[in-house]
């Protein structure tokens, strides 16, 4: 793996004076019937064309991997006629599905507040809710948070990142059971005195493979027959109870 | 050893869904219920989304009660043309019942009503039978006590009657149609056959004999569970076939060790304890409602389920 790396090092480009080399554990997820999480290993190192510009701050790396965007409505409940209901709804138009950052120190050390802004790589900025028809929709977002963040949907993991000798980096992500499919984006970020001097992307497709795939797609393309399949299977699992009740019996 | 629910989109523990599936197992096989009205809401306890649970456990429903229709065919003791009339007014209901469901959850309040729903019917039921089984233990006590049979006259004066031999009866078909609607709404709502509501109403309201009254409500409610199931399948995908098969599979093993125990109990203890267990969930569901929960915010992701 290091000699990859190395090699990888050695081959990099020279458009900047630092960028990014990166490798994965793996390229994809798999959800199999077995599926229990996942760890990811991301790593790379920084490649220069010159003597490390010390003089312009620390050298940062952050990580942040997103799972598909969704549009989420955060419902809020109060006690109504005795029974808590809920009342208030806020729609937020664009929030990833799983989020999680590592970064190589504290955030304010490695990301200033306007790079923050433009490239979206804390949780807070990776939101996007407009329109907001309820006077604090700021605490529906936070709730939004907090409650992907109790399900390691969302995680902040600073100094997650191993930085060695501002060359090469390493970091791991959990990915929790419940992930929904679809196309995670890999993003890394080089910084240096907070600000970012270089970016890579890169894909991880999630998906369901072999019996989830199967019936996850039956039930979605032929509900009908995925209706009748299940009805079948039932009435086939009664008949084999009372069968075998009755052997039992004799 | 997890299993990843291909549908619900959660990964659980094989042994604790066949637990459940044998637990509910064992009491439907004592007490003669479903046991939808228990697998339902321990569904929602282990994190199954709302709707998958409804959905999925009227498949479940369709498994135990087939083979408990087989053995009441066998013994004859179904009245087929009453089981068609409600069969007619479940289908109605549970079309209904799915409007109501769909609407409600496009809202966000499905999880609202489904609850509700349970906590007003689990309760009522629960305590009619508490009621009704201590009364028989007192008369049993008091020799010479005689059983009266209460009718209700104006049944009988409703128009549309037909005869149903096998329960002896010649009524209006009025009753029996409304009977098998409100089963009908609760199945698609509660996921649940709706036999807690049925049988009572089958013995009290139309004044069916008692020994017709479980085959013919198992073959109303197999066809209108199995129709709950094609309609939640195909307008909400919810069904999951991998949680239905692993609640199947402990459900007809307990049925049988429930069966067993059953057998060894009195009739009215088995009652008791029957109405003790409808009102510990109706509890557990209601203070839910009252008590104001941990996290006030609830999450809906376009898509979910």
């Amino acid at each position: 793996m290091i000699r990859a790396i190395l090699a990888l090092i050695f081959f990099a480009t020279q458009a900047h004076s630092e960028t990014i080399v990166l490798g994965l554990s793996q390229d994809s997820v798999s959800i199999t019937a077995t599926f229990d999480g996942s760890d990811i290993l991301i790593f790379g190192a920084v490649s220069r064309t010159a003597p490390e510009p010390l003089d312009k701050g620390k050298l940062g790396v952050i990580i942040a991997v997103s799972g598909p965007d969704q549009t989420v409505s955060v419902f809020r409940k109060q006690r109504r006629m005795g029974i808590w209901v809920n009342t208030d709804e806020v729609i937020v138009d664009r929030a990833p599905s799983f989020y999680a950052v590592a970064t190589s120190g504290p955030i304010e050390d490695v990301l200033s507040d306007t790079e923050d802004l433009r490239n979206r790589v804390t949780i807070p900025r990776a939101i996007r809710s407009v329109g907001a028809t309820v006077d604090d929709s700021d605490t529906f977002s936070q709730a939004l948070i907090r409650i992907r963040a109790k399900d390691a949907l969302f995680q902040m993991n600073a100094g997650a990142v191993d930085l060695e000798q501002d060359t090469l980096f390493r970091t791991s992500f959990s990915l929790p059971a419940n992930l929904i499919e679809g196309d995670y984006l890999a993003r890394i970020f080089l910084t240096r005195g907070g600000k970012v001097i270089d970016t890579h992307s890169t894909v991880i497709p999630v998906q369901k493979v072999g019996l989830e795939r199967w019936l996850y797609n039956l039930a979605h393309v032929q509900p009908f027959f995925y209706g009748l399949l299940s009805l079948v299977i039932a009435i086939a699992a009664g008949w084999a109870a009372s069968a075998g009740a009755a052997a039992l019996k004799r | 050893m997890q299993l990843y629910l291909p549908i619900a989109e959660v990964s659980v523990n094989i042994f604790l869904i066949l637990g459940l599936g044998g637990l509910v197992g064992v009491l439907s096989g004592m007490f003669g219920v479903g046991g939808g009205f228990l697998i339902t809401p321990l569904l929602f306890f282990v994190g199954i989304p709302p709707a998958v649970a409804v959905a999925t456990s009227t498949n479940q429903i369709v498994a135990s009660s087939f083979s408990a229709l087989l053995a009441h065919l066998k013994r004859r003791t179904v009245d087929l043309r009453m089981g068609t009339v409600l069969l007619i007014g479940g289908l109605v209901g549970s079309t209904l019942g799915l409007l109501i469901f769909n609407y409600l959850r496009s809202l966000g309040q499905v999880d609202l009503l489904v609850s509700l729903f349970y906590v007003v019917f689990l309760g009522i039921i629960g305590a009619l039978m508490l009621v009704e089984s201590l009364n028989a233990i007192l008369k049993s006590r008091k020799p010479g006590a005689r059983k009266t049979r209460k009718h209700h006259y104006w049944v009988h004066n409703l128009p549309l009657k037909v005869k149903f031999r096998v329960s002896g009866l010649y009524i209006s078909v009025i009753p029996p149609l409304l009977v098998g609607v409100l089963v009908g709404i609760l199945s698609a709502i509660m996921g649940v056959g709706g036999g807690f509501i049925m049988v009572p109403a089958m013995i009290y309201l139309l004044g069916m004999p008692t020994k017709v009254v479980i085959g013919t409500s198992l073959f109303q409610i197999i066809f209108v569970t199995a129709y709950t199931t094609m309609l939640h399948a195909t307008t909400n995908y919810t069904v999951d076939i991998m949680l239905a098969l692993l609640l199947i599979v402990g459900g007809v093993i307990g049925a049988q060790v429930g069966t067993r125990i059953g057998a060894k109990l009195k009739a009215e203890s088995l009652r008791i304890l029957l109405a003790l267990l409808v009102l510990l969930v109706c509890g557990k569901l209601g203070l839910d409602l009252l008590l104001q929960p941990a996290e006030l915010y609830s999450l809906k992701a376009a898509g979910d389920l």
